[in-house]
């Protein structure tokens, strides 16, 4: 029976592992390696310490950067999630019975769309939609008497936009996961409360939210994944990739810049060890906080 | 019976909640139908700017019916901005690249899921730590490692880095899923005497199939998707050739800009979306499912 066991087994991993390790593994190794040296990308790698975790450290689109990033790490779960919940409540239990309002599948449908939009596309549309210029929708839409909103090229007001797009995209996906959730919560739950007399805020926040905790544990961790990657965004959507003057820069639209178009691989590799570490404590408070003991 | 229960019970009780939810109904419906005309609005806005004359974009009202529906803007989104190209482009590497991650992933995944050997643990969390870090930290040093290899913008390179980076996912979700099938049929083909790689083709992947569908629902989204990794890899001479659907729509919204010309980035911009609609019409259920998945799990 336990013949030919080894050869299969490496038969079926040879190929799969061998090119997670050379793609990925090799990759993120290099990272902490390469964060290390000066090199350009090109010629002989030199070693030069932290020198360039020292530059990081006075660079200040570097700081404004994080700063962005925490920005939408904490504004993007908490928008979405809310959104989300209240929707996915209302399509669930608002219509009365503890059933779902009527077309509840109609505004699932829509909603979960974007959801499987490009967001490279998405970027392209809102690029449009926010335009300066009477040819934008909403500028379009505003009355003629108006002067023009600049959206994106206000430096005020363009991450926000950067962030209402995110929202708009993500919503739909977590009403249709939580909606998921709250369809496994037993009817005799509600039924009891509600005799009890509770009214349906007391449901929501007393029921439904901790029954439904790891999921939106799980959202909170997505929507942060989310968050430190609106490279797409970003890169098509803000004015002058980034700007207006730095007003939209996030970590990954500088990794991107340095290791592609100024030449600075060993600087990149130092602003994703940055990343990495950003990434990281962000896991580890997350678990933290949201720690809870099962109910 | 809970309704007689509660009217009996609490008749005063009855009625408060009765108008509560009344205007709840109405609010929830307002609410709803807002986010719906959100959610819409912009796609149905890109659809009728497809049609119009760039002057009418800038002149009229952005949800007025464009004058005239001609297919002028279409025709040259799909020759002159090439979009017919870009999408054939992005079906080409998605069919090859989600197809080799599902066979790969599944393989690894059944090993690592129902034999004992050493460094099976190893390799495992190995493969799922890779969900921990994110792709942005890796994309410089990959970058090189695909240029010494020869593989900076080449179909080859973006397929394989495509299959390896979904690899972590699709190996943690499988893996679980082939643990949780039952041991006994697998003993019984083992007596019946097929060897293993038989058992893995025509017993274990059929049992795995509605897992199997949603994740290989998840790859083609996620692959379909895919923006840093092409602009990463697919550049160079003659790159614009090979450029996959997002890059392809990003590069024509820039040229669009250059000349204030919109009608034909909006004409391609539709094209992309109508058959994301079309599909989605079709396996709404099975996309909804297969992208929640992973969250459920």
């Amino acid at each position: 029976m336990r013949h030919g066991k080894y050869p299969f087994i490496i038969g079926f991993l040879a190929v799969p592992v061998a090119l997670y390790v050379t793609f990925v593994v090799a990759a993120y190794i290099q990272t902490f390696q390469l964060a290390f040296t000066n090199w350009s990308g090109l010629g002989a790698i030199e070693y030069i310490g932290f020198d360039n975790f020292v530059k990081l450290w006075n660079d200040d689109l570097f700081w404004r950067s994080v700063g962005h990033n925490l920005y939408l790490l904490i504004l993007l779960p908490i928008i979405t999630i809310a959104i989300a919940l209240v929707f996915a409540f209302l399509l669930n239990v608002g219509g009365g019975r503890n059933r779902g309002v009527w077309g509840s599948t109609g505004y699932r449908v829509i909603f979960f769309f974007p959801q499987l939009m490009a967001l490279a596309i998405v970027a392209v549309i809102f690029g449009r939609v926010f335009s300066t210029d009477e040819s934008g929708m909403l500028n379009g839409l505003f009355p003629d008497s108006w002067s023009p909103w600049l959206f994106l090229a206000d430096e005020r007001w363009a991450l926000t936009c950067i962030l209402a797009v995110a929202v708009w995209q993500a919503v739909g996906f977590y009403v249709v996961l939580f909606s998921a959730g709250m369809g496994s919560i037993e009817q005799d739950i509600y039924e009891a409360a509600e005799l009890d007399g509770a009214n349906r805020i007391t449901l929501f926040f007393r029921i439904t939210i901790p029954l439904l905790w790891n999921t939106l544990q799980v959202a909170w961790v997505y929507l942060g994944i989310a968050a430190f990657d609106c490279f797409a965004l970003i890169n098509i959507m803000s004015v002058d990739r980034g700007g207006p003057d730095g007003a939209t820069s996030v970590l990954a639209m500088l990794i991107y810049r340095n290791a592609f178009e100024y030449s600075q691989a060993g600087y990149a590799s130092a602003l994703g060890v940055a990343l990495f570490f950003l990434t990281l404590t962000f896991a580890a408070l997350t678990l933290r906080v949201t720690r809870r003991d099962a109910v | 019976m809970t309704t007689e229960t509660l009217a009996t019970a609490v008749p005063d009780k009855k009625t408060t909640v009765r108008r509560e939810i009344n205007a709840l109904t109405g609010l929830a419906h307002l609410a709803l139908l807002a986010w719906a005309i959100a959610t819409a609005g912009p796609l149905i806005w890109v659809m009728l700017a497809s049609f119009k004359s760039n002057t009418e974009i800038f002149l009229g009202k952005p949800f007025a019916l464009p004058q005239t529906f001609s297919l002028d803007t279409y025709f040259r989104a799909w020759t002159e901005a090439h979009i017919g190209l870009y999408f054939l482009n992005s079906i080409f590497v998605v069919t090859i690249s989600t197809a080799c991650t599902m066979l790969l992933g599944a393989m690894a995944a059944y090993v690592l899921a129902r034999y004992q050997f050493r460094g099976n643990r190893f390799l495992y969390y190995l493969f799922v730590s890779g969900l921990a870090f994110p792709t942005f930290m890796a994309i410089t040093p990959l970058f090189f490692i695909l240029k010494n290899l020869g593989l900076i913008n080449t179909f080859t390179g973006l397929i394989l880095v495509y299959i390896s980076y979904s690899l972590p996912f699709t190996v943690f979700f499988l893996a679980a899923f082939f643990k949780s099938l039952p041991h006994e049929i697998d003993e019984a083909a083992t007596m019946d005497g097929a060897s293993h790689t038989r058992k893995f083709f025509q017993i274990m992947m059929p049992m795995a199939k509605s897992g199997l569908i949603s994740i290989t629902i998840f790859n083609i989204v996620g692959q379909w998707n895919q923006y840093l990794l092409p602009v990463a890899i697919m550049q160079g001479a003659g790159a614009d050739s090979k450029w996959v659907l997002t890059q392809g729509i990003a590069n024509i919204s820039v040229q669009a800009g250059y000349h204030a010309e919109w009608s034909t980035l909006f004409a391609a911009l539709t094209l992309s979306i109508i058959p994301m609609i079309a599909v989605y019409a079709l396996f709404q259920r099975q996309i909804q499912a297969g992208l929640t998945a992973g969250a459920v799990k």
